[in-house]
């Protein structure tokens, strides 16, 4: 090659990466401009809900206790979040609340929210006295200053007021205030248990009381979080990961000596075992739990029968491309020793090709644990279920938070364990030869 | 000290042999007990038991099958129907592992050691990695789905943040394995860190970032076909659809199944093809040095 040739091509090259260069942020661009238009992303910014973002992140982190009363009969009954499970019982209020014939509110920082016996008032300092006065023909509401500022709704039938400290609705029925608090008041305890409210000291000093037995049952079975349940739905999660990763492998060992080309010479067979596995894979994880949970119901037995199928496929291709590559001579080695085709498998196959199959299954022991969360959410099975249904009752998001940190832990967990075993057992085993 | 006989280091030999084997025995006794009482636990706790739905397994695909046939001559239609639907799920998965390939990029150059330009976020920003592997797409594309309302966005959303988490980790993998040579030498002719990493690391590792990329459009392709069956749109979307409506769309069941299994066939093949281009290199597509 000539210099000058030598030259030309080195140029022809060098234009051929700067254009390159250009173009292939040039190309990306493009498509990103069309996903752009395509999923209406201008219009994203008027389908977000900032109500439901509000909502989301302060439950996430915080609390609200209902202060109610109904208009008619005019009791007052205190719950948190709302919910009868996390009811005060019947003569019993937080501090901020003192009952009588007349309720009063304080919600900090002196707004003070009183339920007469006909009148609710809301005293806001630096505004004033809002007098609201419920009744069978509507809501009646005096303020204190002519124009009302846009943090109070009035209409005819309900005033809604909403301040930094909370939030007072009066309807012609009900009275309800809430009161914002950091936290997650019940996770420990619920309100009927007489540990609620203690501190951690306190509560030592009980536990070595011998009552260590009680409060531990208590936390176990409070009905709010339900740590029993939840404990259990992560165990049957990690249940179908187990039971679908080893159960693939289990199944998929023996077809993938079917799809090997050195153990099967029968084309026809290995043809036949290789579409089997293609199949599989092919039809997505999705598609067999659809199909099975027809067959089986809702439960951990779908989910593990789905990831089982699914990783059969995978595991199958994979095992055959491993025992493609065993090392011919260890086997001749076996063979002169006059052993017979089980032994020959036992010593000469199986030692070679351990590491790299229990290597790859524990990979995926790690993935199933988040394929059987997703499909746990699609069929209804361990934490999934539990996630879907706390986010379709578009409230609970404090237990959403809770079950998404769980998720996330146990996901880690598997993680850190698989690797661990991964080295313990590949280790082991090299030392052992 | 003594020599050792041949029989003594046979009977050690043997002993060693032994406990190995009962060791063995062992922990393959506790696996098969483990897998024995896990299935029989997931059996109770499911709705309907293994060996009472076991012949009911094939109803609902004969169902399919059957209905499909039936209407043979209606497919084409549908597939010409659902084929925007298809679009849509390839247009998620494609968009999404492209957004998270160019961010799990950047991450994975800020963690690498001996690359990163602040040493000190090595740690923090591989627990960032770890948090968003670990976080199943689901779980933020429900939760988006309740702030931005349903559609593709959610899907992608939480499908390229998966994706960042799953290949910086990859990309910094293959980043250790980069010869800091061309780096070296760009930063004695004075170029800053951004130019050292655009023109001295990432012409070496190009080739097995897009490899990596590519193998995870196959999953993000079935990722999105799922998220798409709990309201994010695309083609599962339609699937539940199809389904819920009872008796008489499992024609169209069918159809969508199929599309669906083309789709992740085709994308699998051609992905592995093009893996195997580029990590052995064509025959003649390398350019002389």
């Amino acid at each position: 090659m000539s210099m000058a040739s030598l030259q030309a091509s080195t140029a022809t090259n060098f234009q051929r990466k700067r254009l390159m260069g250009f173009a292939v942020p040039a190309v990306i661009l493009a498509y990103f401009a069309y996903i752009f238009v395509a999923f209406d992303m201008g219009g994203l910014a008027e389908r977000v809900s900032l109500e439901n973002t509000r909502t989301l992140v302060s439950d996430a982190y915080s609390y609200k206790t209902h202060v109610t009363r109904d208009n008619r009969d005019g009791g007052v009954s205190i719950a948190i979040e709302g919910e009868r499970k996390g009811r005060y019982a019947e003569g019993t209020a937080p501090e901020w609340v003192a009952l009588g014939t007349e309720t009063l509110v304080d919600l900090g920082d002196d707004h003070i929210v009183t339920f007469g016996e006909t009148l609710v008032t809301y005293d806001i300092p630096g505004y004033g006295m809002i007098v609201t006065e419920p009744g069978r023909t509507g809501v009646n509401a005096t303020f204190p200053t002519d124009e009302i500022p846009e943090w109070i709704n009035a209409s005819k039938n309900r005033v809604s007021i909403t301040t930094d400290a909370g939030r007072l609705t009066v309807t012609r029925n009900r009275s309800e205030v809430f009161r914002y608090a950091m936290g997650w008041e019940l996770f420990f305890f619920t309100l009927d248990s007489p540990y609620h409210g203690m501190g951690f000291g306190t509560l030592l000093s009980h536990a070595a009381n011998g009552e260590a037995g009680a409060i531990w049952s208590d936390f176990w079975a409070n009905k709010m979080w339900r740590h029993a349940d939840v404990a259990w739905a992560l165990f049957e999660t990690i249940l179908m990961a187990f039971l679908g990763t080893f159960g693939a492998a289990i199944i998929a060992l023996p077809l993938g000596f079917l799809a090997a080309k050195n153990f099967t010479p029968l084309g026809g067979v290995r043809f036949a075992a290789r579409r089997v596995f293609d199949f599989l894979r092919g039809v997505d994880g999705l598609i067999w739990t659809i199909v099975l949970s027809r067959a089986f119901g809702p439960g951990p037995m779908t989910g593990s029968l789905a990831i089982l199928l699914t990783d059969t496929g995978s595991f199958g291709k994979m095992f055959s491309e491993a025992l493609e590559n065993v090392d011919g001579k260890q086997i001749e080695g076996i063979t002169s020793t006059g052993a017979k085709p089980l032994q020959r498998y036992r010593f000469g196959v199986i030692p070679q090709i351990t590491p790299v199959l229990l290597s790859q299954v524990l990979y995926y022991l790690e993935s199933n644990t988040r394929s059987a969360t997703i499909i746990g959410a699609i069929t209804g099975g361990g934490i999934g279920l539990l996630l879907t249904q706390a986010i379709s009752t578009q409230k609970d998001w404090e237990e959403v938070t809770y079950y998404i940190v769980l998720i996330i832990l146990m996901v880690m967990m598997m993680d850190t364990f698989s690797g661990w075993l991964r080295r313990k057992l590949i280790k082991g085993d090299e030392a052992g030869h | 000290m003594a020599e050792l006989s041949t029989s003594a280091i046979q009977t050690d030999y043997m002993a060693q042999v032994r406990q190995k084997r009962i060791m063995n025995t062992i922990l393959l006794v506790v696996f098969i007990a483990l897998m024995l009482g896990g299935f029989a636990t997931a059996n109770d706790r499911n709705a309907g038991g293994f060996w009472n739905g076991l012949p009911m397994l094939l109803d609902f695909p004969a169902d399919v099958i059957s209905e499909a046939y039936s209407r043979a001559e209606l497919l084409p239609g549908y597939f010409v129907k659902y084929f925007p639907s298809l679009i849509e799920t390839i247009n998620i998965a494609a968009a999404s592992t492209l957004l998270g390939g160019l961010l799990g990029l950047v991450m994975s150059l800020l963690v690498t050691r001996g690359l990163a330009p602040v040493p000190w976020l090595i740690g923090p920003l591989r627990r960032v990695l770890d948090v968003l592997r670990a976080v199943p797409e689901i779980v933020i594309a429900l939760v988006l789905i309740f702030l931005l309302g349903g559609g593709p966005v959610p899907a992608m959303i939480a499908i390229a943040l998966h994706t960042v988490g799953a290949l910086g980790k990859l990309f910094s993998e293959v980043n250790e394995n980069a010869s800091l040579k061309p780096v070296e030498g760009l930063e004695s002719v004075g170029a800053g860190w951004t130019q050292r990493m655009w023109l001295g690391v990432i012409p070496q590792v190009a080739p097995n970032y897009l490899s990596y990329g590519l193998l995870r459009f196959e999953i993000n392709i079935r990722a999105s076909a799922i998220l798409g069956f709990v309201g994010a749109g695309g083609i599962g979307y339609d699937l539940r659809n199809t389904m819920s409506w009872g008796q008489g769309k499992f024609d169209e069941a069918a159809a969508i199944f199929l599309l669906l299994f083309f789709t992740i066939v085709v994308v699998d093949q051609s992905s592995s093809y093009l893996r195997n281009r580029l990590t052995h290199g064509s025959a003649k597509g390398k350019i002389h040095a």
